[in-house]
């Protein structure tokens, strides 16, 4: 029994330590396929406008609701310390440093990451993918790479729509609403958000962000198994792997950047 | 160089399951060549290892005097400009129109100005027949079309060898008929060799210069469609005249229903 236990133990160390190395593998494989890329950005420009165009309604309404509810939250606990002026620099904080970045990551995921594992794995179940090979054409150069760095790109940028849209939905409920001072709010964001510390390193996370969540997402569209069933698994895998990817991420990217 | 395609002592098989085994075959240039058997037998995983999408354990393949290695990615990808190959459902790309779809290995391969594409693709659409379905997309025309398409897009480059994996599956008589005149004639006018894996002996047979009859991954006969219809060999007999017992047995393999109804029949 135990030697059976101890088998089977030996057997997933080995099968994710051979995934991980097949993952790592596919992963250089693809940064070696966006060579040529700069030749065709238009394939990319293509994509940055499928992904992103398509993430911002979701991003852009997300960022709204966030700020209103950090904008009532920091009110109600500022509020009993006296420190309500300081509410813009939490929201602006909040947003910039954690909330921009990760909620817009994993927004990201769930509605671009799955349009993404499913569009490749039915290409591949259609037998698309295999025909692009048989016409000659590398599908990683052709449509893995271009979707990749379309995310990347798009990452940053939704997330800074994102805070943005955060920072004037705390807006709306901290000082038009509530009526916490205009002058305060923002004069005290200004002072206190430094634009390398606070806005780079939120920028650089969802960068890292944009890398993993795309990545995650074109990699288990490709590695699906051609079958309805192997898609629907590949989809639901994306959206699991790549939050739990993006949480861990932010854990140790907060732990490099702010830890002083 | 008399064949276009040759295949020398060919094994492949999917970790212990042999598929093919010590295969020897030639695809002489300008001909059709036909590869039939049931389901199972081998038939695409022929295609796919000729187009170097699979590796085999041993045996060589040489297309055009060159041997096909999957793992030399760039001269495989040369090698595959000189082949065409129409898969059974098509793979038409979805989000492309018909003309699009055409147009895209065209696009990947050459510099052509817009005007002699556009001229170009028509052309080829003309030749299947679906010139005026040029803007429509895959999901809005039928299985036949959608077969022809991909045809099309399979000679768009003029290549030398066009294989065909079961372009007849699935069509209707009138399709079916249409889609063996393309490949016949489309093989005269380009002068190219094709290979065409089907399980339809009817229409194969019309169009075909020689035929292989492949069985459990070995080939069990081969010879003009007319000696193939007079074989007395029991599979070939059985696959032509669509006997249903035979040395393709009725019954999927295993205990005998006595066995499984528990009336004494001992093991």
């Amino acid at each position: 029994m135990i030697v059976n236990w101890i088998a089977a133990l030996g057997r997933w160390v080995r099968q994710t330590i051979s995934d991980i190395g097949f993952a790592a593998n596919s992963f250089f494989a693809l940064l070696r396929a966006s060579g040529g890329l700069w030749r065709r950005l238009r394939l990319v420009t293509d994509q940055i406008h499928f992904i992103g165009n398509y993430s911002l309604v979701i991003i852009a309404v997300s960022g709204l609701f966030v700020g209103f509810v950090l904008g009532l939250q920091g009110y109600y606990t500022l509020n009993k310390y006296g420190s309500e002026q300081a509410l813009g620099l939490l929201v602006a904080l909040s947003l910039t440093r954690e909330l921009g970045p990760v909620v817009t990551a994993l927004l990201f995921a769930g509605r671009a990451g799955t349009s993404l594992t499913a569009e490749i794995g039915l290409m591949k179940a259609g037998e698309q993918l295999a025909a692009m090979e048989m016409m000659a054409v590398n599908p990683l150069q052709r449509v893995i790479a271009p979707r990749f760095w379309a995310g990347v790109i798009a990452m940053p940028v939704l997330a800074a729509i994102f805070s943005a849209v955060g920072v004037f939905g705390g807006y709306v409920v901290g000082v038009l609403l509530i009526g916490v001072d205009e002058g305060a709010f923002w004069s005290q964001m200004q002072a206190g958000v430094d634009i390398w510390k606070d806005i780079a390193n939120g920028v650089i996370k969802s960068f890292l962000f944009g890398i993993a969540v795309t990545f995650i997402a074109l990699y288990q569209g490709y590695e699906a198994q051609p079958t309805p069933e192997g898609v629907a698994r590949a989809t639901t895998r994306t959206v699991v792997i790549a939050s739990l990817a993006v949480l861990w991420l932010d854990f140790v990217l907060t732990a490099l950047m702010f830890n002083k | 160089m008399p064949n276009l395609v040759e295949i020398r002592d060919l094994h492949f098989g999917y970790g212990d399951r042999p598929v093919l085994s010590g295969l020897r075959m030639d695809f002489p240039r300008g001909k059709v060549v036909a590869v039939m058997g049931g389901s199972g037998s081998g038939k695409t995983t022929i295609l796919r290892l000729i187009g170097g999408q699979l590796q085999a354990q041993s045996g060589q393949i040489r297309v055009d005097g060159q041997t096909v290695n999957p793992q030399e990615t760039t001269a495989l990808y040369l090698l595959r400009r000189k082949m065409g190959m129409l898969f059974q459902h098509g793979a038409l790309f979805t989000d492309l129109t018909v003309f699009e779809n055409v147009a895209f290995p065209l696009r990947e391969h050459t510099d052509l100005p817009d005007e002699l594409l556009h001229d170009l693709v028509l052309m080829k659409l003309q030749a299947v027949g679906l010139r005026n379905a040029a803007q429509l997309k895959p999901s809005q025309i039928s299985g036949g079309m959608a077969r022809r398409v991909a045809l099309a897009r399979a000679i768009a480059l003029d290549p030398g060898l066009i294989m065909y994996d079961e372009p007849f599956a699935g069509l209707d008589p009138i399709s079916m008929g249409v889609t063996a005149n393309l490949i016949r004639n489309l093989n005269q006018a380009l002068g190219s060799t094709s290979i065409l894996v089907s399980h339809d002996v009817h229409e194969s047979f019309l169009i075909a210069d020689y035929v292989y009859f492949l069985s459990q991954g070995m080939i069990v006969a081969q010879g003009t469609p007319a000696e193939m219809l007079e074989s007395t060999d029991p599979y070939v007999k059985q696959f032509v005249h669509a006997e249903p017992d035979g040395p393709v047995p009725f019954h999927y393999p295993g205990k005998s229903l006595a066995q499984d109804l528990g009336l004494g029949v001992p093991s």
